[in-house]
């Protein structure tokens, strides 16, 4: 029993981190709150297409497809490295982790030559147009009708929750086909160019003040045929299949906010010896909680990369991580708060940046519980995947979707 | 990365799972709940004594079968499961880690042989009534080479041959003295306890003869009381994988009549009041497993966050079980909490292990002065 790499591992692990050495100081910024949207987002591209040169962006491809045919582990490894530096990835995270991987799985031999390369470069950016005002857990009440007119499809309806569709080239989307049939039968997929006339971009502000997600409005939007990914009104198995993708993306162990060894300095710091401070001891039951939820997490984390290290996928199992990190990120930061007193809420500038603000992640914390899968969403999902419990009884399975509330 | 056990480990496992349910299934911990008589179960001990698991970690040398932490990791997940009433833990995780850190080669030489042939049960004897022993809370004197004071609860006190007891010497230093149980100087008494499947007992000591143990390593003017702390910090690894295997056996049970059971003409199953409750314990058990694992692989190769490890393990192993324990009751409903069912057995498992080798709250205190330690 062992956290090494093995020597392949090993090796590929330095080559990753010397790489990544040479990008820093261009690169990887301590924060990027004083830069502009559009500078953040070309600097973003410019490191992508550096990656994607390297064939780490899609390490798992094969090198004629852009990637470097590396193994599931390979690509583990490198993001661990990349996490240790604070590269501009974020704009891409989406655009290559569900609607790249869907293209390189669904579309033809023609539109991954014209698509797949300048994604994994950073040059287009694509996003995922699912959720709908309402369709949100329940992804198979989407209403965006698609009508079929000559060699085109013409589009009617509004997404919501999508990341990133200001800054987005193309987007993967699920609409109704079929209202006549019952809800998962009716509905097929489609790429859209987002450029096309009838859309409309807008970003919601959120509760946290952060805009990457928007809304998005379609009117009469055409959309070719041969954007059509899968058969009509097959749509629902496209998007089980985009979902698959998500699986082993959110697993990682890291989760924001304040870090514990930070924070314990913090709390010597500022509130000194003795009562209320790092020697109260309801303080350190809080820090014993943090740490072994947080321990946890990280060795439930390096078991499942034991797996992925034997060439096992993870399973449903891995929903897990999720629940725990986005509940135990909430409690934290508000016991951070508690114990700084009134000064809790107020925003002095004495931590490093917005990713690491124990303020910031409280109340955002409210939003991951929600985005990427609620709790009670993957908590089915470990009911009736990981442990077989039957499935809930579905009253709208068998009835033709115009008929349901 | 291989944060797993070995394939060889693994068939260990497997094969203290068949003997066990094959002979030590829930019936035997329900005979020796039943019969206020009964400590233990003494013919599945002497079968495990057989089979050479009396000395599954002692080394060769010492006539045992040799194996390391991992493998006792392993089957006392399984010794969990099945709730074995055994001295399986008294034996292997306190005395013998005791002698196994501390004692003379001499006294190695003299004792882990008995224990390995099962001609000897061992236990370590620490608690001197409420609270937990602290460095300036010790009663029992080692004076002479002789023990005055009185212990309780001691595991397995009724059926022990010999013990490891916390003592202060002359000095008024902690340390850890070899005793054996039958003299006349040791007056033994049977406990109830809230687990009567795994028996309890005081320990009182009218000079009896006594042997300190010198030789931990680790240790410095103050090598006792460390040399408690290391058998504790074993101890709370390998007890945590009992605690895991007894969780997996509730929710395993939990699960199976949540499928079964109809209630509003479907599986009560199917209720997420039910499902959530599960996934929360699934979620739960897994956590405690890995941590469990961390602390497996800590105590294993001898790294110096085991004390760190060894207190996560066991938080997250007592958080784990209870809760599993009392949510296999809650889903089970009223059958769930007859005498018959044998929820009970596991819910009062679950509460004497949280306490045995000292609860939460004091082990949360070790994590946040080990993180101290390391950040601070």
């Amino acid at each position: 029993m062992d956290f090494d790499d093995t020597p392949e591992e090993a090796e590929f692990r330095l080559e990753v981190r010397s790489w990544l050495a040479e990008q820093a100081s261009a690169y990887s910024l301590k924060s990027f709150d004083d830069l502009s949207f559009e500078r953040q987002l070309s600097l973003g591209r410019e490191f992508q297409a550096r990656k994607a040169e390297r064939g780490y962006a899609k390490i798992t491809w094969t090198q004629e497809l852009g990637g470097m045919g590396g193994t599931p582990m390979q690509a583990v490894i490198y993001e661990q490295e990349e996490e240790k530096y604070n590269f501009p990835t974020v704009f891409f995270a989406i655009s290559l982790g569900m609607p790249i991987p869907v293209m390189r799985r669904f579309a033809t031999e023609a539109q991954q030559q014209r698509y797949l390369k300048p994604a994994l470069r950073g040059e287009e950016v694509w996003c995922q147009l699912f959720s709908e005002p309402s369709a949100g857990s329940d992804l198979g009440g989407i209403r965006l009708k698609a009508v079929r007119d000559g060699d085109d499809w013409v589009l009617n309806g509004q997404k919501i929750w999508t990341s990133y569709a200001h800054i987005s080239d193309f987007g993967i989307i699920v609409t109704r086909t079929d209202p006549a049939v019952a809800k998962h039968k009716g509905m097929t997929f489609f790429f859209v160019d987002m450029k096309s006339p009838g859309i409309e971009v807008r970003q919601i502000k959120q509760a946290a003040g952060g805009g990457e997600f928007c809304e998005v409005f379609f009117s009469d939007v055409r959309v070719p045929d041969g954007n059509r990914l899968g058969e009509i009104n097959a749509g629902w198995s496209v998007a089980i299949a985009t979902l698959m993708e998500e699986r082993f993306a959110v697993t990682d162990a890291a989760g924001g906010g304040a870090q514990l060894e930070d924070t314990m300095h913090f709390l010597r710091r500022e509130l000194g010896e003795g009562d209320g401070g790092l020697d109260d001891p309801c303080v350190r039951e809080k820090i014993a909680d943090w740490y072994i939820a947080e321990s946890g997490i990280n060795n439930f984390y390096a078991r499942l990369l034991t797996g992925l290290s034997q060439g096992q996928l993870p399973g449903p199992e891995a929903a897990l991580s999720k629940i725990v990190i986005a509940r135990k990120l909430q409690a934290q930061s508000a016991d951070i708060m508690d114990f700084c007193g009134p000064a809790g809420a107020i925003y002095p500038d004495f931590q490093v940046s917005r990713a690491n603000d124990y303020r910031i992640a409280w109340l955002e914390a409210a939003g991951y519980r929600i985005a990427g899968g609620t709790d009670e969403i993957l908590k089915n999902t470990i009911a009736e995947r990981v442990l077989g419990l039957p499935g809930d009884i579905r009253v709208d399975k068998d009835i033709p979707f115009e008929e349901l509330k | 990365m291989n944060f797993d056990f070995s394939d060889d480990q693994k068939s260990l496992q497997d094969e203290t799972h068949r003997f066990l349910r094959d002979r030590c299934d829930l019936s035997v911990a329900r005979i020796v709940l039943d019969d206020q008589q009964q400590a233990y179960s003494e013919s599945v001990w002497q079968e495990m004594v057989e089979l050479g698991w009396a000395g599954i970690a002692i080394p060769e040398q010492y006539g045992g079968i040799g194996l390391g932490y991992l493998e006792l990791c392993v089957m006392a997940e399984e010794m969990g499961r099945f709730l074995a009433p055994v001295p399986f833990s008294s034996t292997l995780y306190l005395f013998c880690e005791a002698l196994l850190n501390g004692a003379s080669e001499t006294l190695k030489q003299e004792i882990l042989p008995q224990v390995a042939t099962g001609k000897l049960v061992g236990t370590m004897a620490f608690a001197e009534g409420f609270g937990f022993p602290g460095r300036d809370r010790i009663g029992v004197r080692f004076e002479g080479g002789k023990l005055y004071g009185d212990k309780w609860p001691v595991a397995d006190a009724m059926i022990a041959d010999a013990a490891v007891v916390l003592a202060v010497n002359e000095d008024n230093e902690p340390c850890l003295c070899l005793l054996d149980l039958d003299q006349e100087a040791v007056h033994r008494r049977q406990l109830e306890s809230v687990d009567p499947s795994r028996g309890q007992g005081g320990l009182e000591f009218f000079g009896a003869e006594a042997e300190s143990l010198t030789a931990f390593e680790g240790g410095s003017d103050n090598s006792g009381w460390q040399l408690f702390q290391r058998v504790l910090n074993s101890a709370a690894v390998l007890f945590a994988f009992e605690q895991i295997g007894g969780a997996d056996a509730c929710l395993a049970a939990a699960t199976e009549f949540a499928r079964e059971r109809y209630a509003f003409g479907r599986p009560v199953g199917s209720f997420q009041a039910i499902k959530h409750k599960l996934a929360d314990v699934y979620v739960g058990n897994q956590l405690a497993r890995s941590n469990a694992y961390y602390g497996a692989w800590a105590l294993a190769t001898g790294a110096e966050e085991l004390p760190l490890a060894a207190s996560v393990a066991r938080v997250s192993a007592i958080q784990a079980y209870e809760y599993a324990a009392s949510e296999n009751i809650q889903v089970h409903g009223g059958m769930g909490f007859t005498w018959e069912a044998d929820c009970h057995l596991y819910l009062r498992r679950s509460r004497s292990l949280a306490l045995l080798i000292g609860s939460s709250g004091l082990w949360k205190k070790q994590v946040t002065r080990e993180l101290e330690r390391k950040f601070v």
